[in-house]
């Protein structure tokens, strides 16, 4: 295989496994807290609201590691800089 | 394919370039800005206010409600800024329903516009609050040792707040072009109303977040105990 041929080989495989490792603890993560509060909204109902909100923000803090992951493989996806520049040196 | 309407270039001369995301900005600003000044142009206060009053009364006093909630503090001062940052990412997100609407949010740029924006609020709210020398204080919370891990957390929240915004609308419009490659018409429509569920939370998040970022740097919540009125 020649060096485009491998580069864009590892970026798409890369993307794929970073998608698929970085989503794995967030969704990990987002179940605990997502259980968590859904147990204590059952013990005090009258929290709910307060408990709601925090579980968003948290569930948002949480989350924002998978997003990275998501951009991440994007950028390696649709406009990834090295590919770019190899075609570049590649077509004088 | 394009993903984000930076790329969009939509009017062109000499060079100057404008490209989608300013447009659509423009679009948002007008309809937020151009809406309320038609509302608020007659306002009444008898016993039935009129339909649209009653919808803004609505939106502000939920927001004045959550900002009290969310930093206990009374809610006068902050509702301009955070009540406007959820305003505009709402009305954005929710406009992507729109055929040819591109969200402004779903841009690198306008999420860090809005970021740095955030960034700044935080000292100025918080030297109009406690003085200079209770900001340079909440640099050295809980002790001096802190001081580093503050300075660096200041930027990092800064970019996590920009990306989340721009990862979460980005992903939903991405979604529904790769979907309706796939399989059209039915299920790209469900995507899309999770993409408005999502655009929602994600408006309020970001609102919420700069709230208890400006909140923790303004001083001892309860000091200005958020009594309601």
């Amino acid at each position: 295989m020649d060096n485009i041929g491998l580069i864009g080989a590892v970026s798409i495989v890369t993307a794929g496994l970073t998608l698929a490792i970085g989503s794995l603890g967030p969704a990990f993560g987002e179940a605990r807290a997502a259980a968590q509060a859904l147990a204590a909204i059952a013990q005090q109902p009258d929290e709910a609201n307060t408990i709601t909100r925090t579980l968003f923000v948290s569930l948002a803090m949480i989350e924002s590691t998978a997003i990275y992951c998501f951009v991440l493989s994007m950028i390696l996806i649709f406009t990834n800089p090295i590919w770019n520049r190899v075609l570049e040196m590649a077509t004088p | 394919m394009q993903i984000t309407p930076d790329e969009l270039i939509i009017l062109q001369w000499g060079g100057l370039r404008l490209n989608a995301t300013i447009v659509f900005t423009w679009i948002v600003m007008a309809l937020l800005a151009g809406g309320a000044r038609l509302v608020t142009a007659r306002l009444s206060d008898d016993e039935a206010p009129s339909r649209w009053q009653n919808l803004l009364e609505v939106l502000v006093n939920g927001m004045r409600d959550q900002i009290r909630e969310s930093s206990q503090h009374d809610p006068g001062r902050y509702l301009p800024f955070v009540g406007t940052l959820f305003l505009f990412i709402a009305v954005s997100n929710s406009l992507a329903i729109v055929p040819g609407f591109l969200s402004p949010t779903g841009s690198l740029s306008t999420t860090t516009a809005l970021a740095l924006c955030v960034l700044v609020a935080v000292p100025v709210y918080s030297i109009v609050g406690s003085g200079f020398g209770g900001w340079l204080r909440t640099w050295l919370q809980p002790s001096w040792l802190m001081l580093p891990f503050n300075i660096v957390g200041e930027f990092t929240r800064t970019v996590a707040l920009a990306i989340r915004l721009y990862g979460n609308v980005m992903s939903g419009t991405l979604l529904a072009g790769l979907l309706i490659g796939i399989i059209p018409f039915f299920f790209p429509t469900l995507m899309q109303l999770l993409g408005l569920l999502t655009g929602l939370i994600q408006a309020y998040i970001f609102a919420v977040l700069a709230m208890v970022y400006i909140a923790a740097a303004a001083g001892t919540p309860g000091d200005r105990s958020g009594k309601p009125e």
